[in-house]
C-alpha cells in the first residue's frame, strides 16, 4: 500500500484545461472520493495517476517515489473503468488472470488468486463466461476482480456503480466500502454522485472546472463548505442561498435582503459586516416552520409541498425568494398559507459574494 | 367458426410468404444451380448425348490433375504451373492488402488528422470506379516502371495494381473493426501491465482478427479470379493464370471439343471459392453485421 501525492498537477488537451494545479495527498489505505460534475476532470486525474496521461505540469508521487514518468505497467495500480473495459474475447477467468499472467506469476498461483477473488466477489459460477454474457452488475464485479487480483498498491475506480440500477448501487456501495477496509488498499474513487461520495469515502476531494474546491472529511464538507460551489453541490435537497448584506444595529448583526431580515451570531455578523455584499446559505434541515406569530423569524408563504414519506420538502416564498425546508411529514400546511420560519443561528453560512469563499472566524 | 377462420388466414399468410421467398430468392438461383449441376455431372461423364445429356461415369476428365493433357493450345499441358501463377497472384494480393489495409484502417480509426472524413469519402468513391477504365493508364504506368513484359515481374506489377484496387474497401472494413475497440480497452491493458506491443498482440489483434481474416479471404479470391488485368498485360503464355488459361481453352473448343476436360478444370478453378464460402460464412456475415461482441 502506498501514499499518493499529486503536486501542482495540470493537464491540458490543446487549449482545453482539464485539470488545473491539483494538490492532493492520499494517505496509506485511505478511501478518497473525487467528486464533481460531469467534465470537471475526474477521469483525467485518474488516468494521470494510472499513467495513461502524462501531466502537462506537476509531479505525481507514490510514497516518496516520483512516478510521473513511469509507464502504467510499472506503477502496480488496479483500475476499474467507467465502461468496465473487460476484454470481450477472453473468459471471465482469463480477464482476471490477465494481469497476473503478464507478471509471469506461476500457473498454480494464478489459479489460486483468481478463485480467491472470484469467491470474494461471488462470481465463481461466471468464470467460464465471456463478458458479453454478463449483466451490468456482474461485469462490474469482474472488472473489480481484475483490478484486485493483481494486488495493486493503489486502486482506482472510475464511477464503477453508475451503470447499475438503484437497488444494486446501494448494495454495492456498502460492499465496496467493506471490501476496501478489509483489504486496506489505498483507493481513489471517482463519482459525480455526492451521496456515493459521502457514504463511502474517508475524505472527499470536490472538483469543479478542473480545480480542487475542497478536500476534507464528508462531515466537514457538509458542515463547513469552503465555498458556494461545495455548499451547493453537497447535500440533497441543496442548500438555500440568499444574496444580501450584513448590517449592524445596536450592537446586533442582521442579514438583510429586501424584506428579509435574519439575526446573525455576533462573530459571524462582524466578519459579514466587513464584507458588505454576501450570500447567506442555510440547509433545508436548518430551517424551522412555525404557524404562530410572535416567535420572531421571517414571515413566509407556503409555495409547494413535496412529500417524501418520512419528511416533506416544504417550499416557501420569502419576499420573492423560494427556500426549501426539510420538515417532518406531520407538519401539515397548505399552499398559500402564511407561516413564520426561523433560521438556526449556529447553522447559518455566509459566503463572500465576489469570491464565493466561506467567511470564517476562529 | 372464427377460430377456424383465423387459422385459415394464418395458413394463407404463411403460404404467401413461402411463395414470395421462392419467387424472389429461389427461382433466380435455379439456372445457376442447374449450370453448376451440369458442370459437375459433365466433368464425371464419359460421353455427352446431344451435347447436353451426360452419360457414363469416368474420372478421365480430371486426369489433368495427375498427367499432362494434350490440347490445341499446348501439346503437353500441365495445370500446376498455372495453379502456381494464380496462387502467386492471389496470395500476393492478399498479403499486400492485409499489410496495408490493417495499418490504414488503424490510422483511419484511431488517429485524428486533417481531412480524415474527406479521405474516407474519397476512398469509398475510389472503390466505385471500374478497373477497365484504368487499363490504358495502367499500361503506360507499368511500362514506364519496367514492370511490363518481364516475366514474373509483370505478374508482380499486376499484383500491386490489383491490391491497390482492393485496399480502399479493405481499409474501410478493418477500420470498422478498430472502431469497435474502445480506448478504455487499450488503457485497461496498459494498466494491467502490458507494453504497447503487448496491447497490440493480446488485445487489439485478436479483436480485429476476424476483420483481417475476412479481408484476406476476399482479396485472395479477387486475386484468384482476376482475369482482365492478366489477359491484357501478360504476354508470356507461361505466366497465364487459371482464368486466362481456361479462356484460351474455350476459344479452342471449335477445333477440338473437350467438354469434359474443360468442365473439370472449371470446377477445379472454383474450388477455393466454394471452400472459403462454405467454411467462413459466419466470419463473412460478421463483416456486415459488424462488431466485436464477445
Ligand atoms: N482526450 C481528450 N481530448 C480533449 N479533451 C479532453 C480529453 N479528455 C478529456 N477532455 C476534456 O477535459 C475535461 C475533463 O474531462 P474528464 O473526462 O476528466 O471529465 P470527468 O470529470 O471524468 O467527467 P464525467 O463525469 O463526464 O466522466 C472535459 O472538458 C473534456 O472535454
Ligand atoms: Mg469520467
Amino acid at each position: 500500500m502506498v501514499r499518493v501525492r499529486l503536486e501542482n498537477v495540470s493537464k491540458y488537451f490543446g487549449r482545453v484545461a482539464a485539470v488545473i494545479d491539483l494538490n492532493i495527498h492520499v494517505r496509506d489505505g485511505e478511501f478518497v472520493a473525487l467528486l464533481g460534475p460531469s467534465g470537471c476532470g475526474k477521469t483525467t486525474t485518474l488516468l494521470m495517476i494510472a499513467g495513461i496521461y502524462k501531466p502537462s505540469r506537476g509531479r505525481i508521487f507514490f510514497d516518496d517515489e516520483d512516478v510521473t514518468d513511469l509507464p502504467p505497467k510499472d506503477r502496480n495500480v488496479g483500475m476499474v473503468f467507467q465502461s468496465y473495459a473487460l476484454y470481450p474475447h477472453m473468459t471471465v477467468y482469463d480477464n482476471i488472470a490477465f494481469p497476473l499472467k503478464l507478471k509471469k506469476t506461476p500457473k498454480s498461483e494464478i489459479d489460486r488468486k483468481v478463485r480467491e477473488v472470484a469467491r470474494l466477489l461471488q462470481i465463481e459460477e461466471l468464470l467460464d463466461r465471456k463478458p458479453g454474457q454478463l449483466s451490468g452488475g456482474q461485469q462490474q464485479r469482474v472488472a473489480l476482480g481484475r483490478a484486485l487480483a493483481k494486488e495493486p498498491d493503489v486502486l482506482l475506480l472510475d464511477e464503477p456503480l453508475s451503470n447499475l440500477d438503484a437497488k444494486l448501487r446501494v448494495y454495492m456501495r456498502a460492499e465496496l466500502k467493506k471490501l476496501q477496509k478489509e483489504l486496506g488498499v489505498t483507493t481513489i474513487y471517482v463519482t459525480h454522485d455526492q451521496v456515493e461520495a459521502m457514504t463511502m469515502a474517508d475524505r472527499i476531494a470536490v472538483m469543479n472546472k478542473g480545480r480542487l474546491q475542497q478536500f476534507d472529511a464528508p462531515e466537514v464538507l457538509y458542515n463547513r463548505p469552503a465555498n458556494l460551489f461545495v455548499a451547493g453541490f453537497i447535500g440533497s435537497p441543496p442548500m438555500n442561498f440568499v444574496e444580501g448584506s450584513v448590517v449592524e444595529r445596536n450592537g446586533e448583526y442582521f442579514f438583510e435582503a429586501g424584506g428579509f431580515k435574519v439575526r446573525l451570531p455576533a462573530e459571524l455578523g462582524r466578519i459579514g459586516a466587513e464584507r458588505g455584499e454576501v450570500v447567506l446559505g442555510v440547509r433545508p434541515e436548518d430551517l424551522e416552520i412555525y404557524r404562530r406569530d410572535g416567535l420572531g423569524g421571517v414571515e413566509a408563504s407556503i409555495y409547494v409541498v413535496e412529500p417524501l414519506g418520512r419528511d416533506s420538502i416544504i417550499n416557501v416564498k420569502v419576499d420573492g425568494t423560494v427556500l426549501k425546508i426539510l420538515a417532518p411529514a406531520e407538519i401539515r400546511v397548505e399552499p398559500g398559507q402564511t407561516v413564520r420560519i426561523r433560521f438556526k443561528p449556529s447553522r447559518i453560512h455566509l459566503f463572500d459574494k465576489k469570491t464565493g469563499r466561506r467567511l470564517t472566524y476562529s | 367458426m372464427p377460430a377456424k377462420n383465423r387459422r385459415t388466414r394464418a395458413l394463407l399468410r404463411k403460404t404467401a410468404k413461402i411463395i414470395v421467398i421462392i419467387v424472389v430468392a429461389v427461382i433466380p438461383a435455379i439456372p445457376i444451380w442447374i449450370m453448376y449441376a451440369w458442370l459437375i455431372a459433365q466433368s464425371f461423364s464419359a460421353r455427352v448425348i446431344q451435347g447436353i445429356l451426360p452419360s457414363g461415369f469416368t474420372l478421365s476428365n480430371w486426369r489433368f490433375l495427375w498427367t499432362r493433357v494434350s490440347t490445341v493450345y499446348e501439346a503437353g499441358l500441365s495445370i500446376w504451373p498455372y495453379v502456381a501463377n494464380t496462387l502467386y497472384l492471389a496470395l500476393g494480393v492478399a498479403g499486400l492488402v492485409v499489410l496495408v489495409s490493417s495499418m490504414a484502417g488503424y490510422a483511419l480509426s484511431r488517429m485524428e488528422f486533417k481531412g480524415r472524413m474527406k479521405m474516407m469519402e474519397f476512398i469509398i468513391a475510389l472503390h466505385a470506379f471500374p478497373s477497365v477504365i484504368l487499363l490504358i493508364a495502367l499500361f503506360i504506368l507499368l511500362n514506364k516502371m519496367g514492370l511490363y513484359g518481364r516475366g514474373y515481374v509483370t505478374l508482380t506489377g499486376i499484383m500491386i495494381v490489383k491490391a491497390g484496387l482492393e485496399i480502399p474497401m479493405a481499409s474501410w472494413i478493418i477500420k470498422g473493426f478498430f472502431d469497435n475497440i474502445p480506448w478504455d480497452l487499450e488503457w485497461a491493458a496498459l494498466v494491467d501491465g502490458c507494453s504497447r506491443w503487448k496491447v497490440w498482440r493480446y488485445i487489439i489483434l485478436p479483436l480485429v482478427l476476424p476483420g483481417i481474416g475476412a479481408v484476406s479471404i476476399f482479396s485472395f479470391l479477387s486475386g484468384w479470379s482476376e482475369f482482365l488485368l492478366v489477359y491484357t498485360y501478360v504476354s508470356n503464355e507461361k505466366l497465364y493464370t487459371l482464368p486466362v488459361l481456361i479462356y484460351y481453352l474455350i476459344s479452342d473448343l471449335e477445333s477440338m471439343p473437350q467438354w469434359g476436360l474443360l468442365t473439370a478444370m472449371g470446377l477445379f478453378y472454383t474450388l477455393p471459392v466454394l471452400i472459403f464460402f462454405s467454411t467462413s460464412q459466419k466470419l463473412l456475415l460478421r463483416i456486415y453485421v459488424g462488431g466485436v461482441k464477445g
